[in-house]
């Protein structure tokens, strides 16, 4: 069954009267979103929708949950801001409120910190069908429990996100795009921790198996030259760099934020990362005939594991490194895989703000 | 404070027994002379003397004494350095302090993950000296740095001039051990920035000591910048230097620091630690850029531009670490310089959206006026944090009071204008009551349940940011 709600009220309602509940935003993440099994009963926000507050000169936005994020991205855009971790999945329809939900940071984490560092407040239907409110509007506050935090990666097992506050970003005017051919993923892995040590402040940083970088810098027009003048030399020895053009570079990075080089017949996983883990994380998915990429200088691990292939040796690479990871497309898959943290205060944050369990395991 | 005192006194008893039994020799302080030392934290208008202190020296020792205290229903509260200026550290009166300052070692700092995994005793900036040797540095730096614990930071999601770039505590942890109040210890988060599942760990940071104690945090580190740029502009008013951060914010410049001084807090300054600030000035606003030296010259020119039209009577610029360190050396200092104005003071930390600033502070002037009291204005302009600081003189009957009433007025004010009743102090004892002008019955419904469900007994730091009676405490 599926409840589109227009209305908050109508969620606190169905949250009082029914279990098994689930929320769904845009369906970009259906391993998330999608009923794992019968009797399950979908609460699809999509049409809570609309920027409910946005002060250009205030850095700040709330709107509605279920807001694609894409709708955000043109409303910033005419004010020259943006939400600079590039949400992902913003092409296949990806809401505000699936965005918190799923955790999912793109690209420009790199720089200036994912979803969690950017959620300033929310608004959600907890358990008991109560509205409540977490965070506030302003970029600073450390008034009350941090609900917002809370949320980030909550994947609707804790409540209905109704609305979310976020702090925003001037956009930058000039953007700088080198494709670096490390040899080889160790030597990637290498060059990626020494740039990321360095002072290029490098935008966006992602990792190819193959051993290739896609490194971005952006910033004001007129010291980017000067930039990539002294970044190119400083390249580790036996790495090559290209500098791609815009539309070539536009192009990879929307690649990248729609993560859309995943091949067919695979579920798409999201996994936590550092660069230790990358090798061995790479081996395991290798050897299912994977494919993956290292976002954020390596911090997250975008897999495309075979969708029938088991997710055992993953699940075991993962807590081999004390790593967890979630599954984002393909079969229902509510479960994390892996090192999941927690333990008994998750238990017991999960059981006040659901006490009667109306949300789905 | 009757809501804060312990019940069954045999529980007292017990809990002594139990906690002689560890065999902490001196580290177990119960003499009247001794506890005196920890009646308070920096907001020392609030004193209660506890039953026991620990001094722990081993994350053991305190999953020993929450357990023991847990046996017996006797609440404990955690204390880092004790510089909490809300009042977050104050003991509970038959309650037992853990203090964890002893607990002071790096236990790893890993230069190819650019993480540290410290002691909650750790002081905070004894982080950023240990990882120098890599190029590194932790972030987060409240002008209490030199004293303050990563604990207590944790606790309370502490901030600093330069967050208003680089985020608070929360945005640089990323796992700990904690010990919840019953004696469980487990672990949150992890090595990656990019948590998977419910952030617990952003959860745990801001809770004030209410969710159990950390033994063990995992934070983040960040390269030392390569190039610094500061600004140090001089206005004729406060609103013509509100003016500029405005401008500066418009302008699409992310600066890492925007701090404002007002006439009073300049004063202050130059009183106590003589930074050499420009004389006369109404009104001063640091500015500090950093990053790579390219990118720093470009926006210092921008940045002086921007204050040429601002309308800044002076400007003085550096790139020079003694000038820089001497700038941020009033700044910094500025809380406890007030101390040359007046014996006593309390200091505020409501925040407003940043583009109302220039009506905050004029109300604050204007209620202070009403008050008949002085106002030293010292904030982080960049994000809206004011940190108005009351003079008093506790001498004068009837100061305090209305030194308080002032400061809830003030909030208030910030409540009013959209903000918060506090960017980076929390809430702790002194403003418990007005977390829920703040937030809605439902809000702190849910805070209750939250607090209720990880500490059934409500034994950590009892008392603190709830509001007292109605069944919270
Ligand atoms: C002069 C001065 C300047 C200051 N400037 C700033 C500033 O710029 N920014 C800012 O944010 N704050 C500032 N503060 C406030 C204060 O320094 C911070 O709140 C700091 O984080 C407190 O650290 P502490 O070690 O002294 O903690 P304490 O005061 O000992 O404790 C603070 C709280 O943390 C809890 N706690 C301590 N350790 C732990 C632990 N391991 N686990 C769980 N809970 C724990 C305590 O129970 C208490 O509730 C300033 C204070 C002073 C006196």
């Amino acid at each position: 069954m599926t409840l589109a709600a227009g209305h908050v009220d109508e969620i606190r309602e169905l949250v009082r009267s029914s279990t098994g509940l689930l929320p769904r935003g845009g369906g970009s993440k259906p391993a998330l979103s999608a009923p794992p099994h019968d009797g399950v009963v979908t609460v699809d926000v999509s049409g809570l929708r609309g920027i409910v507050a946005y002060d250009p000169a205030e850095l700040t936005l709330t709107a509605r949950a279920g807001t694609p994020v894409a709708e955000l991205d043109a409303a910033l855009a005419e004010h020259g801001q943006h939400l600079p971790f590039d949400p992902p999945l913003a092409r296949a329809g990806a809401t505000l409120g699936g965005v918190v939900a799923a955790a999912t940071s793109g690209p420009g984490a790199l720089r200036s910190g994912g979803v969690r560092d950017f959620v300033i407040g929310v608004r959600i239907v907890d358990g008991t069908g109560r509205l409540v409110s977490g965070g506030g509007r302003v970029v600073k506050n450390a008034a009350g429990f941090d609900l917002p935090k809370l949320m980030v990666g909550s994947r609707g097992r804790l409540g209905v996100i109704v609305e979310v506050s976020l702090k925003v970003f001037p956009r930058p005017r000039a953007a700088a795009t080198l494709e670096i051919a490390a040899g080889g993923l160790d030597a990637a892995v290498a060059a990626a921790t020494e740039l990321s040590a360095g002072p290029w402040e490098l935008d966006a940083l992602e990792l190819h198996p193959d051993g290739r970088l896609l490194a971005r810098l952006a910033g004001d027009p007129e010291p980017m030259e000067a930039r990539l003048a002294r970044l190119v030399p400083a390249l580790p020895a036996g790495a090559t760099a290209r500098r791609l053009a815009a539309g070539e570079a536009d192009a990879r990075w929307r690649e990248a934020a729609d993560l859309a080089w995943r091949p067919g017949g695979t579920r798409l996983v999201r996994a936590a990362c550092t660069p230790a883990a990358i090798a061995p994380l790479w081996a395991a998915v290798a050897a299912a005939g994977g494919d993956a990429r290292f976002g954020r200088g390596g911090a997250v691990a975008w897999i495309a594991w075979p969708d029938d292939a088991p997710l055992d040796p993953l699940d075991a690479a993962l807590r081999e490194h004390g790593l967890a990871a979630c599954a984002l497309t393909g079969a229902p898959a509510p479960d994390l895989l892996g090192a999941v943290r927690g333990g008994a205060f998750a238990q017991r944050v999960r059981a006040a703000l659901d006490p009667d369990r109306r949300f789905l395991d | 404070m009757e809501e804060e005192r312990v019940g069954a006194p045999e529980g007292r008893d017990r809990v002594l027994a139990d906690l002689r039994a560890l065999g902490l020799g001196e580290r177990l302080l119960t003499a009247p002379a001794e506890l005196a030392v920890f009646s308070s934290d920096a907001l020392t208008a609030f004193r209660q003397r506890p039953l026991a202190v620990v001094l722990a020296d081993t994350a053991e020792e305190v999953v020993a004494t929450v357990r023991a205290c847990h046996r017996h229903g006797v609440p404990f509260v955690a204390r880092g350095s004790g510089t909490s200026l809300s009042g977050g550290s104050l003991p509970l009166e038959g309650g037992v302090l853990i203090a964890l300052n002893r607990l002071n070692r790096i236990l790893r700092i890993d230069p190819r993950a650019r993480l540290a995994v410290v002691q909650p005793g750790v002081v905070n900036l004894e982080v950023s000296r240990a990882a120098a040797r890599y190029g590194l540095q932790y972030a987060p730096d409240p002008s209490s740095e030199s004293v303050c614990t990563i604990g207590g930071n944790v606790a309370f999601n502490s901030g600093g001039a330069h967050c208003l770039r680089h985020g608070m505590t929360a945005n640089h942890v990323l796992g700990m051990r904690v010990v919840l109040p019953d004696g469980e210890v487990v672990d949150l988060g992890g090595e990656s920035l990019e948590p998977v599942g419910p952030d617990w760990t952003g959860l745990f940071c801001g809770s004030e000591g209410l969710f159990g104690i950390a033994l063990e945090v995992t934070v983040r580190l960040v390269p030392v910048p390569e190039a610094v740029h500061t600004a140090l502009a001089v206005y004729d008013s406060l609103e013509a230097a509100g003016d500029a951060v405005s401008r500066i914010v418009a302008s699409g410049l992310l600066p890492v620091a925007l701090e404002i001084m007002d006439a009073l807090a300049i004063e202050a300054a130059e009183a106590s630690v003589k930074p050499g600030y420009p004389p006369g000035a109404a009104a001063l606003l640091i500015v500090e850029l950093e990053g790579g030296r390219e990118t720093v010259a470009a926006d210092a020119a921008r940045l002086a531009a921007l204050l040429r039209d601002s309308g800044a009577a002076h400007v003085r610029t550096t790139e020079d670490p003694g000038e820089r360190a001497l700038i941020w050396k009033g700044r910094k200092a500025a809380f406890s310089a007030v101390g040359w104005l007046a014996p006593d003071y309390l200091v505020q930390d409501g925040v407003v959206p940043r583009t109302r600033l220039g009506e905050a502070l004029a109300e604050i002037e204007r209620l202070a006026g009403a008050a008949g009291l002085r106002v030293a204005n010292v904030f982080h302009a960049g994000d809206g944090n004011l940190h108005p600081l009351i003079l008093f003189d506790g001498r004068e009957p009837g100061a305090l009071e209305r030194a308080e009433a002032l400061a809830g007025d003030i909030l208030r004010l910030c409540i009013r204008l959209g903000g918060s009743i506090t960017g980076e102090h929390g809430v702790g004892v002194e403003k418990r009551a007005h977390l829920p002008e703040m937030f809605g019955p439902d809000d702190m419904e849910l805070m209750g349940r939250l607090r209720d469900a990880v500490d059934p007994a409500r034994l950590a730091n009892r008392g603190k940011m709830l509001p007292v009676g109605d069944g919270w405490s």
